[in-house]
């Protein structure tokens, strides 16, 4: 909502205060003013010229030689290169020495060996958006209307030496979207009375009722209906000063009697449509439904196909306007009307809302009805509209005025007493501290004991519980007032619950070893949603997506990892160590919540380890990230219920990849990127992982009990086994430790060998047993006895031989 | 044989003296000391003579012998002190080679804003509540006082999956269903930290996701002056002690009376870029909980009372960091996220 201070000040005293001031003043009560412009500060040594002379210039097909009138003794000779340039003419004119916006400074010249001592100017060059300006004058220079003299400051003259303040409303200060409404918020803050225009428009004998019949068709979405006939209008350009204050207010001008309408929208916040009498044909105005399916052609001459939950206002027999959105083509205000009809009525917001989104219309009519007007405004506002018709536009006001329905809402009265008042904002405010808040609101409010109840003015739609009462005290009074304390009452223990305690240990744990968090989007392509899911469901789609990359709710962390990692790669990051948590989601049906699980996913790829000048250098591989995930196990105490299984899952290296599970049950993947998937992302070698970080941390964990330090020496045995191989480890080991039994308390890989010196198809494992008895010292009888165990269990149930 | 053991004993101690390592001194000492060096033939000799010429001899060889050892012992002290020198001397590094690197990583800057967040107000008693991120509608808006059709809805332009479900738009929905939790029994003191969604295009300044970190206090005569006190508190501690707050009217659906909350600008006050001349920043949006979430969740809006307040994680880091691009959150450029690894 742009506001001008040269019109705000017809309703309220603010000669005292500076735009700026008043601008600060209006964002700490509670509307943000997002800027201040003053055009007039960036502009000047600009006056009205009067064109005596044009002729064409000698040497240029497009320019004009102009001899101007300044309000000197002597005219000027001004080149113009506008089309529309001629004798007679007002115009404005930057003299030579005058500075335009953007600091263009208008210097004394010779344009094809003619002299030019300044310029004719266009609105836009005074700094008037182009979409404001009226059509005529948009692409050339403007033309003021006969008033103006010579030589009188134009900037004036068009009201750009105004300031012009920028509001930025909340949807619940609909009230503000008038120049009236802002000057009651002007006059609360500055404890001032407000002036508002009395309109009573003089009447001609001839009835308006006899002119047009009204019928509302649908009283919920239409209460009120008021409409006013002004006869004989002339249609022509309004007056500079309405034209100028509705351009600052960001409205172009067409005609005087469209113009009105804008203007007392803009004045009272009521939004009028201006219909041509005539071309209503029938003498009557019909509100209703309309009919799904049906067309009708709006004035920016586009065909709208309209649905029965949309408002139309019909002559009867078509439809004239689509309610509170847009007039219709066929009944618009044109050179020719000479009668016309007001229409000041009462739409339904939601159902305006409705139409205005379904046509993706939006105007400055459909967004005030959309937030509901103020009902008293509608017959004054209507009142208004005739009054400026019959001065600025010679029309005949029929009388009376024709009103179907009756929508006169009782204003609401609100209460609260001063201890909840005090109490809700932590003041200690009085009685009369209150009640000169509500005189300075003009809110009508009673006192009775510690009670105070408010009428509130239907102006005011905001206002309906004893918290809306609290905040307008509140703002008026000053938050800076408000002392600062802090909630009383029982102490409670602030902590992270178990579960987000173990996510930042497994992120921690996880950037110590070298990772790096990264955060990705949710959203995703369709291809890429179900791309290495651990549970793959159809994926969650958005119903109306900003992108096909951004359409469909992941189920994997990895997909975007691995853009993320190609990305580094692409930048002479070679190595990239990332993890991420975060949620994916699940579908569970239609209109179902989708389970949203906590996931816990990582890339690696390039080096592990390097350490340059000394030339150590480890690529990743599947047993570095593995280790990873075992230290994860270590930190959360799951190392012994973790496992590992030979798993080859789509997008992942067959020969490289395992199931993690976690008490047999599946909790995760790790393995490489299938080589063509890598190479389709254009990244090297890369190894992944993503767990079901929600498991992980939601199970049972045994609390932590100390075991004492032995008090006896171990004993240690080593063995190369020689197996198939494809014989597992793990499976070795599981052997290892049943036949082990209590006494064995270690049991660990600590070589691995394939190569040309084994048979084939054979390999070597070699195990380092540790055998301890934590009650005494174990003799080498004792060992050896279950050693022979463990080498015969080997044999039987692995086929493993002793390596000779 | 005086005589020749004074010679012995010069001979030895000039060998000794002369002898380049350890083993020509171990050689010195065989051959003068040993059981077949001439000190010990000297004593094999001495059964020849005398016994009064015996003791006195018996105690001249000794001396000779202690003078020999202990020649050839302070010869081994140095020869070993030289040998020890020289190997540290071949040990030597140059220390300003770089060290081995221990491979670190790093919270991402949003995860380190959220946890500086999380722990302050742990501190004054509050606790971490997390909910969904895709919403039931009631959730999200209904419950907060947000009725379909309301006009309010638009300042959040919502990513619905169907007509009652959708990306969430804040993480305000986390609130409501800590308050229903609750079952109408206070006080509940609580920080939602998330990720929300708005249908957005990104660009430098918006992302179509992004997180929030909301509070909420509900008890028994919670005022505004708490809800300023507390925002007094957690400015002071994130942007640092001279930092000052200011509250500015403005609406939320959800909290009646509704503020913007203004941070002084670290310029002072003087205008800088940052706040755009006006020596303030817009950080936080707070108010006191509206009456009708509160019933709507449970609680009975003439015993209780709250407050809410909610920031963006993405915002505070900007202003605090000095970022300049919202996108770089989920670019996870490493040259970015490296920087966020330090522990200030």
């Amino acid at each position: 909502m742009f506001v001008s201070y040269k019109w705000l000040s017809q309703y309220v005293d603010i000669a005292d205060q500076t735009p700026e001031e008043l601008a600060e003043k209006i964002t700490r009560a509670g509307i943000e003013v997002e800027g201040v412009e003053m055009p007039a500060s960036e502009m000047k040594g600009i006056v009205v010229g009067y064109v005596q002379s044009r002729e064409q210039h000698p040497n240029a097909d497009k320019l004009s030689k102009c001899l101007v009138d300044v309000g000197e003794e002597e005219p000027v000779q001004i080149i113009c290169g506008a089309k529309n340039v001629d004798a007679g003419q007002f115009v404005a004119v930057a003299r030579t020495g005058a500075v335009l916006p953007g600091n263009f400074k208008i210097k004394r010249a010779k344009l094809r060996g003619e002299e030019s001592n300044g310029m004719i100017c266009s609105l836009s060059e005074l700094g008037i958006e182009s979409r404001l300006n009226p059509k005529e004058y948009a692409e050339g220079i403007f033309n003021f209307p006969n008033d103006v003299t010579p030589g009188e400051d134009a900037l004036a003259a068009l009201n750009r030496d105004d300031a012009i303040l920028e509001l930025s409303l909340t949807p619940n200060r609909s009230d503000a979207l008038s120049m009236i409404g802002v000057a009651y918020e002007v006059a609360a803050i500055l404890g001032r009375d407000v002036k508002l225009p009395e309109p009573k428009p003089a009447e001609a004998d001839e009835k308006a009722s006899d002119a047009v019949r009204i019928q509302i068709n649908a009283p919920e979405d239409n209460p009120l209906y008021i409409a006013r006939v002004v006869k004989n209008v002339k249609i022509g350009p309004s007056p500079l000063w309405m034209q100028t204050l509705l351009m600052n207010a960001g409205i172009r001008p067409h005609n005087n009697v469209v113009d009105i309408t804008n203007y007392v929208l803009m004045e009272y916040g009521q939004p009028l449509h201006a219909f041509d009498l005539n071309r209503v044909e029938t003498g009557e105005v019909v509100v209703r439904h309309a009919e799904e399916g049906e067309t009708f052609t709006t004035l920016d001459d586009v065909e709208r196909t309209l649905s029965a939950d949309q408002l139309v206002i019909t002559n009867g027999q078509k439809p004239i306007a689509l309610a509170g959105v847009m007039g219709g083509a066929n009944s618009e205000v044109t050179e020719q009307t000479v009668n016309v009809l007001i229409e000041s009525a009462y739409f339904n917001g939601q159902t305006v809302r409705a139409a205005s989104k379904a046509h993706g219309l939006r105007s400055e009519a459909s967004a005030r009805f959309e937030k509901g007007v103020d009902p008293a405004r509608v017959q004054a506002a209507c009142d208004r509209a005739a009054e400026l018709m019959a001065e600025l536009a010679e029309g005949t006001v029929l009388s009376g005025s024709v009103v179907a329905g009756e929508y006169a809402p009782e204003p609401k009265q609100v209460s609260i007493t001063l201890d909840r008042l005090n109490m809700r904002l932590g003041t200690s405010l009085t009685m009369e501290n209150v009640e000169e808040i509500f005189s300075r609101l003009k809110f009508e409010a009673e006192t009775n004991g510690d009670t105070i109840t408010v009428t509130v003015p239907t102006r005011r739609a905001d206002i309906t519980i004893p918290e809306d009462l609290t905040e307008e005290v509140a703002r008026l009074y000053g938050y800076d007032h408000i002392p600062l304390t802090l909630p009383e009452g029982e102490a409670l223990p602030g902590a992270l619950s178990p579960y987000q305690l173990g996510r930042r240990t497994v992120r921690r744990y996880l950037e110590g070893a070298g990772f790096n968090q990264a955060v990705t989007y949710s959203l995703t392509s369709q291809k890429r949603a179900a791309q290495f899911a651990l549970e793959v469901r159809e994926p969650v789609a958005l119903a109306m997506p900003m992108s096909e990359e951004r359409a469909y709710l992941r189920e994997s962390l990895l997909p975007h990892l691995i853009e993320a990692a190609a990305y580094n790669n692409a930048r002479q990051m070679g190595s990239v160590a990332l993890y991420e948590t975060g949620s994916v989601y699940l579908n569970e049906g239609e209109n179902v919540q989708p389970k949203e699980e906590e996931r816990l996913a990582g890339i690696v790829t390039g080096l592990w380890q390097e350490h340059l000048w000394q030339g150590e250098k480890t690529a990743v591989d599947f047993f570095a990230v593995k280790g990873v995930i075992e230290g994860i196990a270590d930190r959360l105490g799951l190392t012994d219920r973790l496992s590992f299984q030979k798993a080859a899952p789509e997008g992942f290296h067959p020969g490289r990849t395992a199931a993690v599970l976690l008490d047999e049950q599946p909790v995760g993947v790790i393995g490489q990127l299938h080589p063509s998937l890598a190479k389709e992302a254009d990244i090297k070698e890369a190894y992944l992982f993503e767990l079901k970080l929600d498991v992980l941390l939601n199970t049972d964990r045994s609390a932590l009990a100390y075991t004492p330090i032995p008090r006896f020496p171990s004993i240690s045995r080593d063995i190369a086994l020689v197996v198939d191989r494809a014989t597992e480890a793990a499976s070795l080991e599981a052997v290892i430790k049943e036949a082990g039994g209590a006494l064995l308390t270690n049991v660990h890989v600590f070589d691995v060998y394939e190569g040309e010196r084994m048979e084939a198809g054979k390999k070597s494992v070699a195990f380092a047993l540790t055998y301890m008895n934590p009650e005494k010292t174990l003799t080498d009888e004792e060992v050896t006895a279950v050693h022979e165990k463990v080498l015969t269990a080997l044999k039987e149930k692995a086929n493993a031989d002793l390596r000779a | 044989m005086e005589e020749q053991l004074k010679v012995l004993q010069e001979e030895a101690i000039k060998k000794a003296a002369a002898a380049q390592d350890l083993k020509e001194l171990n050689d010195v000492r065989v051959a003068y000391l040993g059981k077949k060096g001439p000190v010990t033939e000297v004593l094999k000799g001495m059964g020849k003579l005398s016994a009064e010429e015996r003791p006195k001899m018996g105690a001249l060889v000794n001396v000779v012998r202690e003078a020999i050892t202990k020649a050839i012992e302070s010869k081994q002290a140095s020869l070993e002190s030289e040998a020890i020198q020289k190997q540290l001397a071949e040990e030597s590094v140059d220390v300003t080679l770089p060290g081995r690197p221990v491979k670190l990583g790093g919270h991402h800057p949003l995860t380190r804003i959220t946890e500086e967040i999380e722990d302050l107000f742990i501190g004054m008693g509050y606790t971490v509540a997390e909910g969904p991120e895709v919403e039931q509608d009631y959730y999200n808006f209904e419950a907060l006082n947000l009725p379909k059709g309301h006009p309010a809805r638009d300042m959040q332009d919502t990513f619905y999956i169907t007509p009652e479900l959708l990306m969430r738009t804040h993480t305000s929905p986390v609130q409501v269903r800590t308050m229903l939790q609750h079952e109408g029994k206070g006080p509940v003191k609580i920080i939602c930290p998330g990720k929300v969604y708005r249908r957005d295009s990104d660009d430098a300044t918006h992302s179509h996701q992004f997180n929030q970190i909301e509070g909420l206090v509900v008890g028994e005569n919670i005022r505004m002056s708490d809800l300023k006190g507390t925002l007094d508190v957690f400015v002071k501690k994130m942007f640092g002690a001279d930092r000052q707050i200011r509250l500015r009217p403005s609406f939320f659906p959800f909290t009646e009376p509704s503020v913007e909350v203004d941070v002084s600008c670290m310029c002072g006050g003087k205008g800088c870029s940052i706040c755009k001349g006006t020596g303030w920043i817009e950080v936080l949006g707070a108010g006191m909980v509206h009456p009708n979430v509160l019933e709507m969740a449970g609680f009975d809006s003439n015993v209780y009372s709250g407050f809410a307040f909610g920031m963006g994680q993405e915002r505070i880091a900007m202003l605090k960091y000095g970022i300049d691009d919202i996108r770089h959150f989920y670019t996870n450029d490493l040259r970015f996220l490296k920087q966020f690894s330090v522990h200030e």
